[in-house]
């Protein structure tokens, strides 16, 4: 949790130096120094021109490049002799492209689901490394929390159905497929028609890059605040005592929730990923 | 030290999606997804069904191998019981056997025995005969030795003399008889 206190010694800083330390019992008057928005806007790490575009390099894209070497090295070394008899990383590896295969795919798309394992595979270990890198001591920030990279998936999941909804129902099928679903009285789609148009190319990619983004922003944020006040109420006496060890306890709690909350969100964007593919493979009846 | 140079220039917005990231989020999942499509994936695949296809070959191999088990067993079952029935077969035809041979034996047994009592009988029976009428002879001649003697020379009168033996010797007949 260094990062936290740091950050927030950081802004202290900024509003007084006498505050750089601040607790409720030394009797400088300072506040408590809730974590705002700003704990998501860190000091960028280089910035360089490539291709007439400017790249600023921070800490979640490090932490991004992290993800990359964890997925790839995993997986690289779980399959880099398989056998009939596996290894213990290689058991691990195949339940782990099994889970995705047998509880994503085939259960949401069906026996044609099996072709786009890979790619939900690797949605889902991305996401789900990216998540953890929240709680992941010395790295302890939610790589999704920077909306570019949700928008960035959801991207190019958005584009994956398109195409192939294009591919399999004809390319102004898949759209008024989706826009007059069969069994509505007519009078409806004057209603329907737009508001699933809209659903289709706004609605579905926005909630989907919003929801991963939201939730591991606000675990940051929730994180922080306890680990702030943890440290904030320290003093020597029984309020001080008692406030900062139950702060203390609750930030650990809490840890242990966001890592389910970061499993079942990398879960729940892969899955919504293989309802769009599914969707787009077959009209909705 | 940033939030100042941040605040001065514009208040942070969380919603931002500056274009450099976006480029670096999609270039990062699109290497990701492109070397474990084509080095990894493939693999896990190929490894699944190969295992698949030893399971299903190694359970058909087990199947296989117990109805053979069984067929042996049942072959090695039919078999004894034959074994048995014809032991069994032998056995009561070795013990008529036995119980004919016996009483031929016995059969053979008796009528030896009873050749051998009956020649017993005939040779005693032609001994006696014999003794008998040599008997008769060396009596007869001892008699009238003796009763030439007792008579003296008188007993010249052969045909008186001759009835007295015949008298005495049907006598000593009839005593031999009475006392046998």
């Amino acid at each position: 949790m260094s990062h936290h206190i740091s950050t927030s010694v950081h802004l202290a800083m900024s509003e007084s130096a006498d505050c750089a330390n601040q607790h409720l019992m030394n009797d400088l008057g300072c506040g408590f120094p809730a974590p705002s928005a700003e704990i998501f806007f860190l000091e960028p790490y280089a910035t360089f021109n490539l291709l007439g575009m400017d790249f600023t390099i921070t800490k979640t894209v490090v932490l991004l490049g992290l993800v990359m070497v964890i997925v790839l090295g995993f997986f690289f070394a779980a399959f880099r002799a398989p056998r009939l008899v596996p290894s213990k990383i290689q058991s691990l590896g195949e339940y782990a492209y099994l889970f995705v295969r047998d509880q994503i795919a085939r259960e949401v798309i069906g026996k044609d689901g099996d072709r786009f394992v890979p790619f939900l595979a690797t949605i889902f270990f991305f996401v789900w490394i990216a998540n953890l890198m929240s709680v992941i001591p010395g790295a302890q920030f939610p790589v999704m929390s920077n909306l570019a990279f949700p928008v960035s998936l959801t991207l190019i999941v958005f584009l994956t159905y398109l195409f192939l909804g294009m591919k399999h129902q004809g390319p102004v099928k898949f759209f008024t497929n989706a826009m007059f679903p069969p069994g509505v009285p007519k009078a409806m789609y004057l209603l329907l028609s737009p508001l699933e148009l809209l659903q289709l190319l706004v609605t579905r990619p926005a909630t989907q890059a919003i929801r991963l983004f939201a939730n591991m922003f606000a675990g940051h944020l929730l994180l922080t605040t306890f680990t702030v006040a943890a440290w904030y109420l320290v003093g020597p006496n029984f309020v001080g005592a008692f406030g900062a060890a139950a702060s203390f306890l609750v930030t650990v709690v809490l840890t242990g929730f966001e890592m389910f909350i970061q499993g079942l969100q990398a879960f729940i964007f892969t899955l919504l990923t293989a309802v769009y593919i599914s969707g787009s493979l077959h009209a909705e009846h | 030290m940033f939030s100042l140079l941040l605040s001065a220039s514009e208040s942070p917005n969380i919603l931002r999606v500056p274009l450099d990231e976006l480029v670096i989020g999609t270039v990062a999942f699109g290497i990701v997804f492109g070397l474990l499509a084509k080095f990894v994936f493939p693999r896990v695949n190929k490894t699944l069904e190969a295992r698949a296809n030893e399971i299903e070959g190694g359970i058909q191999r087990a199947a296989s191998a117990q109805q053979e088990a069984q067929a042996a067993l049942a072959q090695y079952n039919s078999q004894l019981a034959e074994a048995r029935s014809e032991a069994s077969a032998i056995r009561a035809a070795a013990t008529d056997e036995k119980r004919a041979v016996i009483e031929q034996a016995k059969v053979e047994a008796q009528a030896a025995a009873a050749t051998v009592t009956a020649r017993a009988q005939e040779q005693v029976a032609l001994e006696r005969s014999q003794a008998q009428s040599s008997l008769e002879r060396e009596v007869g001649a001892l008699a009238l030795d003796l009763a030439s003697r007792v008579v003296g020379e008188s007993l010249k009168d052969d045909a008186r003399s001759r009835a007295v033996i015949d008298a005495f010797i049907a006598d000593l007949e009839r005593q031999a008889a009475e006392g046998r």
